[in-house]
């Protein structure tokens, strides 16, 4: 079988196994009603566009870089997000969510701009030291955002988002992730731009395609997608990650192609991470950022040690 | 017709072009030669627009190549670098399709389809077309990368050590394929190592030494011993055979 549509059949079944499951009884009649359109229908539509949105913003991040190693997560996408959001905490406190978000994207855009910058710049062409290069510069961002926080009393602010989960999600608190949506399909209409950005710029530039301008897009939906993920449900680490070289692995990088695997393939995970975090503790609940550290980890792992020779 | 006038170029405060001025005629192959170092490689990437000169201008006839766009400018000029090192996963027959993009930047038509196979046969690529790229020897993706440019349909073409990790049989195959296009009327320009085989081949000669012209002219009149001297410091004897001289280091 396809596996764009063996993905398609897990992901509507684990849809409606994530409608039925909760602390509460799902009863029936209007009661029912309310707590699908209210809180399960939302929760479970967060955990799949964020997951798609983060496997596309991946797998972009990896064309951009060069890299099958890197993503949002790793190189300070995520982290800047954060320090933009202390940022709006310190000084304009009681500003309205859109603001909040807005500048969770400029510094999200800044911070990757600023990583792609410094990868450019390594003398060495030794493909695990770019993953390297960005873990050390999301964690000096994560360091400066920890004090910061730990200096003006937003350590537990901070955490909210540090350590993403979908407990709180709820109709009229999510709304934002539909742009993680929206940032997917502006990827998928411009895919084929993104595969030849990932042959490199001169290969580019022979092809007739401004690499700047698809450089700029592809930060822009790297940075809509962290930015909106990390506001509304907290960081998601691995999926940008695990998913791109699975789906490497099982279509190729041809993004028209590899991409509606890709992106179903993000919401499936994190779903299946949020039912998990559900299950495995019932009634309480489990971070889905927490189980999602855990799988990716070990799957990271087994991907640097099959994959080590062609991870450039 | 490709027309560099007073190409200037440095990196890293070092100056790799000095005002180099040379023509690769239209319709024919020009064989860009010389030592290592000699900014072959930044010459024609400089001619393919990969890299802005310090001064100087590439001259497309009568046009100034700077000021052409660069979609269109992708439809008549294709530049294609020595070691070009693929990252994406593509198969042979995706990668080969890209070269279509200038001409049509979504789904291949029929008409691409047809110039995608032509270039892949052209290259001997048939049996290896649904390969991974990265699954492929050096020689089999120097294949494809070439097959990838010609997909291109350009008037002109700039291909940086063609001949990269290709034995005998597919070098010739790469060579008499350029020699069939530059007859149709397309203009190549290649660096080339192997001089005898720039001698068969080409049918203009620019011979660069540290950053500037040092020769240029027809095969017969670049490739003497006094010359070859002066430019790569080392004796070589010059033969005959057909008419073309066979260079044979002594």
């Amino acid at each position: 079988m396809r596996p764009v549509l063996l993905v398609a059949g897990a992901l509507t079944a684990l849809f409606f196994l994530s409608l039925a499951l909760g602390a509460g009884r799902l009863g029936t009649g209007s009661d029912a009603v309310w707590l699908l359109a209210v809180s399960r229908l939302p929760r479970t539509a967060a955990a799949m566009l964020a997951g798609a949105g983060l496997a596309v913003a991946g797998v972009i991040m990896q064309m951009l870089a060069r890299n099958r190693f890197v993503e949002p997560a790793t190189v300070g996408t995520g982290q800047a997000a954060g320090l933009g959001l202390v940022a709006v905490a310190l000084l304009a406190p009681g500003a309205p969510l859109w603001f909040r978000m807005l500048v969770a994207m400029a510094s999200a855009l800044l911070a990757t701009a600023g990583f792609l910058a410094l990868v450019r710049r390594l003398p060495f062409r030794d493909p695990l030291l770019v993953p390297l290069t960005g873990i050390v510069y999301g964690g000096i961002l994560a360091a400066v955002t920890g004090f910061i926080a730990y200096e003006n009393d937003l350590l537990q602010y901070i955490d909210i988002w540090m350590n993403g989960e979908f407990s709180g999600v709820m109709l009229g608190r999510y709304e934002f992730l539909w742009l993680a949506g929206a940032a997917t399909l502006v990827a998928y209409a411009f895919a084929n731009r993104f595969t030849i950005a990932g042959m490199g710029e001169e290969m580019s530039l022979s092809l007739g395609l401004s690499y700047g301008q698809v450089m700029a897009l592809g930060l822009a939906i790297v940075s809509v997608v962290t930015a909106v993920t990390v506001v509304t449900v907290g960081m998601l680490p691995f999926v940008g990650l695990v998913v791109p070289n699975i789906a490497s692995q099982l279509r190729g990088d041809h993004l028209r192609r590899s991409l509606p695997l890709l992106a179903s393939a993000g919401a499936g995970l994190v779903l299946t991470c949020d039912i998990l975090g559900r299950i495995i503790w019932y009634p309480y609940e489990i971070p889905v950022g927490t189980i999602l550290g855990v799988i990716g980890a070990a799957v990271f792992i087994w991907m640097l040690q099959g994959r080590r020779a062609d991870a450039g | 017709m490709i027309r560099c006038q007073n190409l200037t170029f440095s990196a890293g405060g070092k100056r790799i072009l000095d005002a180099v001025t040379a023509d690769a005629p239209p319709g024919r192959i020009t064989a860009l030669v010389g030592p290592n170092g000699a900014g072959k490689s930044t010459l024609l990437g400089l001619m393919g627009r990969l890299k802005e000169p310090e001064r100087g201008q590439v001259m497309l006839g009568a046009e100034d190549a700077a000021g052409i766009p660069r979609p269109i400018f992708a439809r008549r000029l294709t530049a294609l670098r020595q070691a070009t090192r693929i990252t994406p996963r593509l198969t042979v027959c995706d990668l080969v399709g890209f070269g279509r993009y200038p001409h049509n930047p979504g789904h291949l038509t029929k008409e691409d389809q047809r110039i995608v196979e032509a270039c892949m046969t052209d290259m001997a690529l048939d049996d290896l077309a649904d390969r991974q790229i990265d699954t492929l020897s050096g020689g089999q993706q120097q294949r494809a990368l070439i097959a990838m440019v010609l997909a291109q349909e350009t008037e002109i073409l700039l291909l940086d050590e063609p001949l990269n990790n290709l034995d005998l049989s597919h070098a010739r195959r790469v060579m008499n394929n350029l020699s069939a296009r530059s007859r149709a009327g397309r203009t190549i320009v290649t660096v080339l190592h192997d001089l005898t085989i720039a001698a068969r081949f080409a049918d203009h000669v620019v011979a660069l030494k540290d950053g500037r012209v040092h020769a240029e002219g027809s095969p017969d009149e670049v490739f003497t011993p006094e010359v070859l001297r002066e430019l790569y410091g080392a004796e070589v004897e010059v033969h005959r055979i057909n008419g073309k001289p066979v260079i044979l280091p002594i």
